[in-house]
């Protein structure tokens, strides 16, 4: 063993090392893989260091910290080597697993339904009627095949002695299962023949199994509730994610799963229910809803018999009690996360399930029971005490914290409110190496829990084989969490023969089943690509400006710039680029003087030369003024909404797009500044280039392109009509430059651009993409496609526009002169303004206008 | 011990009422989808019967859907989808009701101790049915100084009734009502130390006090009879909501007290439903789209009606 690689590895003394026996010898399960990094060379560890962190970047993987307003996504924090789990110690696991989940299922049905625990005295009372998350309104729900728990995660530590004990139990909406799978897919192919060599077993058959139950289920759904409209075979049911929206804490992982497991990532405000069947608002009409994967907490799910939140659907509940929607996991699973459960469950499992329980929980006593209480208080110092989930909102508590006052008064609120606390012991983790890198590179021990998951299907519990491993941020941190700030690993299961190579379960798709377009589009998502193309366009067109702008700045001395000057600088002002109010209020005096002694024919300077190229700089590299960098932002945050639409490939461009492209403060250089805005241009027209060629042309492909084709009109409205308030011999290239078409013009006139076939081009030449007429082509295109499905939705607007600019006649009307075309662009503008104004109404309005409101009487 | 066995409760209607509640929004701006739940249906159980009830709303629904609660009460979902600028809920009942244990009944009851020790131990159906009621619930927090107020009625070894109308008695005695004090959202250690508030408020207090010693106690919402001043005509309208308070009793089940007309519930209150506070029963619970700012108004109208000869199947 390389001395080196150990060296720094310190094996808890009194714990349990997952890497090394008692003796200090490498596990036979680890030898592979430290003789894997043994004898490779010794820069490889930093190399996959680096791609593990870069790909985490780029697929932008995320955990929210904490989900208020000042919110900030921290990166993922994924470490490079994995924990590693022999065959034969997995199967305990997934014994034990599968035997909690069946019981926790039934405890919830029993709950829910007839409790006979009660009656039994198995359960007391107060753990079900004194909790806030015994949801009344829920009993009586009946679940297909019995399953109530469709998600379980737990989680899991190893204790000093090698056995596995478990810490939590989550049942309301498990978070971890996709953030396990990115791991994977982040960490295989880091060492690609070892996971081969050490049969780890891959995790898409888990996430099949789970689908598969679900559509299982929702075609039960369709068929048996009280409004029963059974499916095709063949015919899919529409399953949701149900989302509380961008700034829950794992977002990321809610949209990754959608998009990997094809579900429709849904808000509240984006269903709704209509005589107990929920449907989801699409730009096609209502579409049933036959299955509701949630990640909205229990409460929030309905606030018409609920409690009041924003984030639900009025009427979930009575639709799901009426059995014509699933919802997973049933409403009202949180119950079954209570600490105070934990003690009662070796009863419950012998009375439930005539087993006993194979996996022990950590010792927990529920204060609510005098004995226990008297227990907790003699043992403070060993225990953490935590909220038994009756009050919602309090963090754990450690008893050895507690010392003088602070202790008494803990103690007598204790005494007063039992029935609020459970009281655990403190666990020492196991402890499992992770890769530092640093003068003395090598492996270092940390805390380590597990998470485990299981799905229901409707033969019982399968576990996923593998799980989320959480690392403890220091090398004794008593508590694991990613809130906290905690990294992760990937975790290797090994099988037991050779991995079998899944195959693709066949699915009977028919004729009629053929999917062309998707008509579950909802209104939302469908503003969201609007907006989406918008602001691309808008980077594009100020990223183009930005470079035209500080081009003359930087190369045409002040004295020799002609009358495309004022053009270009009053673009830039109106773009905001330059703010005229700022510099108004800073040197309003001196322009005036300035202004008075001018004996030059342009029109008086606003800005000196000096000024502009400092506004420039900042509105290229700061997000804090308009501009580029503030642009991207905005657009990376629309394109969040729409995360799970967009490719990994679309996703490394946006997220490159908002990585700070100089520091806080720093200036950057006049080849720096133009550097920024070549590479910002060309990952513009990658994601242009995505969309043209990468994306379905559905419904929302029309309504992204809808808003490209919107903006690019505006904008080039906007710059042709203040092109033709120049002089005559103002020169046309920064205006060639500016719409991306120097090139096609030096191909067909090989001469300086003059008026007559500039406008040509970039009126119009329906071949370039750049012109108005392209636009307007494009735009009526589209909306003649949504049109056929959706009705008349505001064409007539520019149609009459679009027959005024083919009237015209090149050799007569187009002249520098001519006020009818400036008056023609500034129609053309004003007219693409309304209609988007007529498709948020028209499409989207209800988002906006419709605000859900709570009443009671 | 004097203890009544429950087969002991007097029977036989001993007053029959019309209940016609009214409730009607006005909103200043068009609502296009309106989800009701609603608690306007009155329970037929030992004290009641529900000889007749309908419910109609203007505009007429087009999804309505009947069902019980996990309290027994009988609640109705509807949903309008046409677009409404107002709404009316018109609700209309006739009950019957039986006698219920007068004062001289409930005297001499079990030591209130016996109660809160049976809870959580004793596996009755009865008592397993008690316990949903004896834990805070959304409107009935618990503190110390609830307990402090009720320890003053619940004496050492006190018959639990005789402290339970001690309680109701102290409740109208110190606090004031005043329907300007408090809303809906006051939470319960405001009113204890405001000293005002209105029946919801007086009910939930006296539940509060009960659960904080541990025992059990429903909130019940329905209609009282007033009656108008002397040689007046019965006003349409003027009557209203009312809620009290229903305590558990091992030997009598659960018998009625109204902290607001410092009475034991007799033949003048109509039960609609009970919970564990009012969140449980809310007469009309709803979730609308749009409407802007809106204006309520509800009108009750109980009417005495008179006792029915009974029909004989001898023509």
């Amino acid at each position: 063993m390389s001395n080196q690689l150990l060296a720094h590895y310190l094996a808890a003394p009194d714990g349990f090392d997952e890497m090394l026996d008692a003796a200090k010898v490498p596990r036979a399960h680890w030898r592979a893989l430290l003789a894997n990094l043994e004898h490779e060379a010794p820069d490889m560890m930093r190399q996959r260091r680096e791609m593990v962190q870069r790909q985490v970047s780029e697929n932008g993987v995320s955990y929210n910290v904490l989900a208020d307003a000042g919110s900030k996504q921290r990166q993922w924090d994924l470490n490079v080597l994995p924990l590693i789990l022999p065959h034969e110690e997995w199967s305990g696991i997934e014994a034990a697993v599968i035997q909690r989940a069946t019981l926790l299922n039934k405890i919830l049905d029993d709950v829910y339904g007839k409790q006979e625990m009660l009656r039994e005295g198995l359960l007391p009372p107060a753990l079900i009627h004194g909790h806030a998350g015994f949801l009344r309104p829920c009993h009586g729900m009946r679940h297909h095949d019995d399953v109530a728990l469709h998600f379980y995660a737990v989680d899991l530590a190893r204790a000093p002695d090698g056995r596995w004990w478990v810490m939590a139990d989550r049942t309301q909406a498990p978070s971890g299962a996709g953030y396990a799978l990115e791991n994977r897919s982040i960490i295989a192919p880091t060492f690609p023949d070892l996971l081969r060599e050490l049969k780890v077993q891959p995790l898409s058959g888990f996430f099949r199994t789970m689908h598969d139950s679900l559509v299982h289920w929702g075609r039960l759904c369709a068929a048996q509730g009280d409004r029963p409209m059974p499916l095709r075979d063949g015919e899919m049911p529409l399953i949701v994610l149900l989302t509380p929206g961008q700034r829950s804490e794992s977002y990321y992982e809610q949209a990754y799963l959608a998009r990997y497991l094809g579900l429709t990532l849904v808000e509240g405000g984006d269903l709704t229910v209509r005589d107990g069947v929920v449907f989801l608002k699409t730009l096609a009409g209502l579409h049933r809803v036959h299955v509701i994967m949630r990640r909205v907490d229990d409460e929030s799910c309905d606030p018409l018999e609920l409690q009041h939140s924003l984030l639900g659907v009025a009427g979930l509940t009575q639709a799901a009690m009426r059995g014509n929607v699933l919802v997973a996991n049933s409403l009202g699973s949180s119950l079954l996360e209570s600490g105070a459960l934990l003690g009662f469950l070796p009863a419950l499992s012998r009375r439930l399930l005539g087993e006993t329980l194979k996996m022990p929980s950590v010792a927990t006593w529920w204060c609510g029971e005098a004995a226990a209480l008297e227990t907790v208080v003699e043992r403070l110092d060993r225990l953490v005490i935590k909220p038994s989930g009756s009050l919602p909102g309090q963090a754990a508590v450690f008893g050895q914290d507690l010392d003088g006052e602070a202790r008494a008064a803990f103690i007598a609120n204790l005494r007063a409110n039992p029935n609020h606390y459970i009281a655990q012991e403190l666990v020492r983790l196991s402890q499992a190496p992770v890769w530092k890198d640093g003068r003395t590179p090598g492996l270092q021990a940390r805390a380590v829990g597990l998470r485990v998951f299981a799905c229901a299907t409707p033969n019982g519990y399968a576990v996923m084989p593998g799980g989320l491993t959480r690392v403890a941020t220091g090398p004794d941190a008593r508590v694991l969490t990613m809130q906290m700030g905690g990294a992760s690993k990937d975790t290797w299961v090994q099988a037991r023969a050779k991995v079998e190579v899944h195959r693709l379960q066949k699915r009977s798709i028919t004729g009629v089943d053929l999917v062309r377009e998707d008509s579950n589009l909802s209104s939302r998502v469908a503003e969201n690509l609007l907006w989406f193309g918008r602001h691309a366009e808008r980077s594009d067109n100020i990223c183009r400006l930005l470079r035209v702008a500080l081009n003359i700045v930087f190369h045409v001395r002040f004295d020799q710039r002609g009358s495309e000057w004022p053009a270009v600088e009053a673009l830039c002002i109106w773009f905001g680029l330059l703010d005229t109010e700022r510099k108004a209020a800073v040197s309003g005096a001196n322009a005036a003087a300035g202004a008075a002694g001018a004996t030059s024919a342009l029109p008086a300077a606003i800005f000196t030369d000096a000024e502009i190229e400092s506004a420039l700089l900042l509105a290229v590299v700061s997000p804090t003024v308009p501009g580029l960098a503030r642009q991207q932002q905005q657009l990376h945050r629309i394109a969040g909404q729409l995360h799970e639409r967009f490719s990994v490939d679309n996703w490394r461009a946006l997220n490159r797009m908002v990585q700070p492209a100089a520091a806080p403060g720093e200036r950057p250089s006049q080849s720096g500044v133009m550097t920024i805005l070549d590479e910002a241009a060309a990952d513009l027209m990658m994601l242009a280039g995505f969309a043209l060629d990468g994306m379905t042309r559905d419904l929302g492909w029309r309504f992204m392109s809808i808003g490209r084709r919107l903006e690019r009109l505006q904008f080039q409205s906007i710059v042709l009509q203040r092109a033709l308030a120049m002089d005559e011999n103002g020169s046309l290239d920064w205006l060639l430059e500016l719409a991306d078409s120097i090139i096609t013009y030096r191909a067909r006139y090989r001469a300086q651009p003059e008026w007559l076939p500039v406008l040509d081009l970039l009126m119009l030449d329906e071949t370039n993409p750049r012109s108005i007429r392209f636009q307007l082509n494009g735009i009526l295109g589209a909306m003649g496609k949504i049109t056929q499905t959706q009705g008349p939705c505001g064409m007539h607007l520019l149609l009459p526009l679009k027959e005024e600019l083919m009237a015209l006649d090149p050799g007569v009307d187009l002249h520098h002169d001519n006020p009818a075309l400036s008056d023609l662009l500034g129609r053309i503008g004003q007219a693409s303004a309304a209609l988007s104004e007529q498709i948020s109404v028209q499409f989207f309005s209800y988002t906006d206008n419709g605000r859900q409101r709570n009443r009671t009487s | 011990m004097t203890d009544l066995p429950a087969s002991a409760a007097p029977s036989g209607v001993v007053a029959r009422y019309r209940v016609v509640h009214e409730t009607r929004y006005k909103y200043n701006s068009t609502v296009t989808l309106s989800q009701q739940y609603l608690h306007l249906t009155p329970r037929s159980f030992s004290c009641q019967h529900t000889e007749s009830h309908l419910i109609w709303l203007d505009p007429v629904v087009n999804d309505s859907n009947e069902g019980v609660d996990y309290f027994g009460n009988i609640t109705r979902h509807v949903a309008l989808t046409v677009p409404h600028d107002s709404l009316l809920v018109h609700a209309e009942s006739t009950v019957s009701l039986r006698a219920r244990y007068t004062l001289a009944q409930i005297a001499g009851t079990l030591p209130w101790e016996c109660v809160r020790d049976m809870i959580g131990k004793e596996r009755s159906e009865a008592t397993l049915e008690a316990c949903r009621y004896v834990y805070a619930s959304p409107h009935v927090t618990l503190f110390p100084d609830l307990e402090a107020y009720a320890r003053v009625s619940y004496t050492p070894g006190r018959p639990q009734l005789d402290a339970a109308l001690d309680l109701t008695h102290r409740i109208f005695d110190d606090f004031e009502f005043d329907s300007k004090a408090t809303e809906i959202s006051t939470p319960l250690d405001q009113v204890l130390r405001g000293r005002r508030g209105v029946c919801q408020d007086f009910a939930q207090l006296m539940i509060g006090c009960l659960r904080s010693i541990g025992l059990p106690a429903r909130y019940v919402s329905g209609y009282i009879l007033t009656h108008p001043p002397e040689g007046k005509p019965r006003l349409i309208g003027a009557d209203a909501s009312h809620a009290w308070v229903s305590v558990f009793c091992p030997a009598l089940g659960w018998v009625d007290f109204d902290p607001t007309n410092r009475c034991l519930v007799q033949h003048e209150h109509i039960t609609l439903g009970w919970g564990r506070d009012f969140s449980d029963v809310t007469p009309m619970r709803g979730i609308v789209l749009g409407g802007g700012k809106q204006d309520l108004d509800v009108q009750v109208t109980v009417t005495p009606l008179p006792l029915l000869v009974p029909l004989t199947d001898t023509l």
